[in-house]
């Protein structure tokens, strides 16, 4: 089973969201150390790209924050070796197809295998596209988390089939960002999952308030919080501290 | 097992969020019915035809010839069509299209303006609600074709993030996209983005080199030895290459915006100081930094200022069937000021990267050689900008 799979198997799965170096790498260290207290079962590190196409203003934020800090893949990279000498849990990134492309694909994704990151998450990489990566992803074995969305309809039996790790269920139409209303027919699309996979799904966007958190959860595997959590690094930067959870 | 598509070489493809995937799996299927409707095209041609002004003259500049001493110089003139632009011709397909699909909301973004105004334009005919996404810094540079898109009934949104030019306005065009797919068609502005838009937009832009063709073989019995155009995304450059790309003999041009130039970082020259990479839902060329983030280019020109080509041109330079070559600002504003003087004819600043380069070239060439250059747009909109360049205090 692999390490993100086997995240899932003890209740619902935490998964907060926490763009690398917003405003600095040591308040995201102190970020995802009070994450793993409060009981994260997987961290999604955003490496910041200069136009996140995906995401609503308050990630857009952070990523505005984190690369006028001066963060970079190769600090990312030192960053996780240390954030690894006590954290345990799953991590994994989540970026655009230029920051790994650019890297070199396979320089980008054998380094991951080398720091302890479980997956990667690319926004931009559709089904159609994700020769571009998986077979290197396979090589070192590190997931390539598959996405899927209101309006994948009959797609969503083909991408669940191939899907590794844990699949990204995306609530709603748009981008990133709190809603407070979340109307997707949720119970539907996990249904059609299930019937072809095994691996945990997980939901994501918009998720605001614990009770959406709670409602979204009953529905899957487990709840990707993001911009939520944001929004109180943009509110508290470097004096973010455990209490501001 | 799904297949990448739109491939020019290793560039094109989708690159982009799965909640788009449909949409452009509906649209693809869309244009290739109807790209072979005999009752779409004949809709599609009368728009070219009784509304846009189509054909487009192909006109001997006599004067500018003479003045250069080479190549005979062909003008086309797309700055005759109808809102001052090549960019009605892939938007009056494109709204064709979303309408037989039963769209009835236009987005689109726009550099210079020009995209926006023909689709503002496009919508007002065909009874469609229009949002257009401009950087804001273009809605300072081209203030008077925010008036005009808002003149036609669109709504213009001014975009801040980001460097608040052309690419920015794309990225949120996209983000806007997927927010509403069911009654929204984004009608990009140039061959770019994601499969099938860098091959849709080719095919409604390519009437420009078939008449080119018709054009110069009945003018001077051959075909010519070069065609030059500027190239931003690229649709008015792939307009005009399409039909010569079999003929080996003619020369194809795609001038750049060098902006400043192309050894400082105020530039916006793609294929000559771009990588491959991925970006705005293909692969192809982009002026990126060491880590992949899209660089913050810069040109004189609204309509060139992006940081990114479209995959087939990516394809022609990589194969060396087109040249793709750099002009500064300064070369792109006195050519815009020559041809006003010898021709009266006063280009888009955009267009005057072309021109600028044939100017270049031209008196290297011998008297029977023969140029086409593509004026993709008129320059009323450039001219307070200019003023500015030169030091006058105009505004509009
Ligand atoms: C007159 C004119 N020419 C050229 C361009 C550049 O676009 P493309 O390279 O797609 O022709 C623009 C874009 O705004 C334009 O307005």
């Amino acid at each position: 089973m692999s390490k993100i799979k086997s995240a899932f198997t003890n209740g619902k799965a935490f998964i907060p969201f926490i763009t690398c170096g917003d405003p600095d790498l040591e308040t995201t260290g102190r970020i995802v150390r009070a994450a793993v207290e409060n009981g994260a079962d997987i961290i999604e590190l955003g490496i910041p790209f200069s136009d996140p196409t995906a995401e609503g203003p308050v990630i857009q934020g952070a990523n505005v924050r984190a690369l006028a800090g001066g963060v970079t893949t190769d600090k990312i990279f030192d960053f996780v070796r240390s954030l690894r000498k006590d954290v345990k849990i799953p991590l994994v990134f989540m970026t655009y197809s230029n920051v790994v492309f650019s890297y070199g694909a396979k320089e980008f994704i054998s380094t991951c295998k080398e720091i302890g990151i479980d997956g990667i998450i690319l926004p931009d990489l559709p089904f159609e596209e994700k020769d571009e990566f998986q077979p290197i992803c396979r090589e070192y074995g590190v997931d390539l988390i598959s996405l899927i969305a209101p309006t994948s309809q009959k797609r969503i039996a083909m991408i669940a089939k191939e899907a590794e790790g844990f699949l990204y269920i995306v609530s709603s139409l748009g981008v990133t960002g709190t809603r407070s209303e979340i109307t997707t027919d949720l119970s539907s699309i996990v249904k059609v999952v299930r019937e072809n996979t095994d691996i945990p799904c997980a939901i994501g966007f918009g998720i605001s308030t614990p009770e959406q958190a709670e409602n979204m959860s009953k529905l899957s595997d487990g709840v990707i919080v993001g911009s939520a959590i944001i929004k109180l690094v943009e509110k508290y930067g470097k004096k973010f501290c455990r209490g501001c959870w | 097992m799904a297949e990448t598509k739109g491939r020019f070489g290793v560039h094109g493809g989708q690159y982009i969020p799965e909640t788009l995937m449909n949409a452009v799996i509906e649209l693809e299927k869309a244009y290739d019915h109807y790209k072979n409707d005999p009752e779409f095209n004949r809709e599609l041609s009368e728009l070219f035809n009784e509304y846009a002004n189509r054909p487009s003259r192909l006109y001997y500049a006599e004067k500018l010839t003479k003045a250069l001493g080479g190549a005979k110089i062909y003008l086309k003139r797309e700055d005759l069509n109808h809102t001052g632009s090549h960019k009605i011709n892939n938007v009056l397909g494109q709204a064709l299209l979303a309408k037989k699909m039963g769209k009835t909301r236009l987005i689109a973004e726009t550099g210079a303006g020009q995209h926006g105004v023909a689709t503002a334009t496009a919508a007002a005919l065909m009874n469609m609600e229009c949002v257009v996404f401009m950087g804001e810094e273009d809605t300072k540079r081209q203030a008077l074709n925010v008036y005009r898109m808002k003149l036609l009934g669109a709504d213009v949104i001014p975009v801040t993030s980001g460097t608040a030019t052309l690419k920015d306005a794309v990225s949120e065009a996209m983000r806007e996209w997927t927010s509403r797919i069911d009654d929204t068609h984004y009608c990009l502005g140039s061959v770019m983005g994601p499969h099938p838009f860098p091959t849709i937009v080719r095919y409604f832009q390519a009437v420009i080199s078939r008449e080119i063709k018709e054009q110069i073989l009945e003018k001077e019995n051959r075909l010519p030895d070069a065609v030059i155009a500027c190239v931003g995304g690229g649709s008015n450059a792939i307009g005009s290459f399409y039909h010569f790309i079999e003929d080996k003999e003619v020369r194809l041009i795609g001038c750049e915006a060098a902006g400043r130039g192309i050894d400082t970082f105020e530039t916006a020259a793609t294929i000559n100081t771009g990588r491959l990479g991925i970006f705005h839902g293909m692969k192809s060329y982009f002026c990126q930094d060491k880590y992949g983030q899209i660089a913050p280019v810069y040109s004189i020109s609204a309509g060139l200022d992006y940081p990114g080509i479209g995959p087939e041109h990516a394809n022609l330079h990589d194969m060396g069937r087109a040249e793709y070559v750099p002009v500064t600002d300064e070369e792109a504003v006195n050519a815009f000021e020559f041809l006003s003087r010898t021709e009266g004819i006063i280009p888009a600043i955009e267009s005057a990267h072309a021109v600028a380069h044939a100017m270049k070239i031209a008196p290297t060439m011998d008297k029977d050689k023969i140029i086409v250059i593509t004026i993709s747009g008129r320059g009323d909109k450039d001219c307070a900008a200019i003023a500015r360049y030169r030091g006058e205090d105009i505004y509009e």
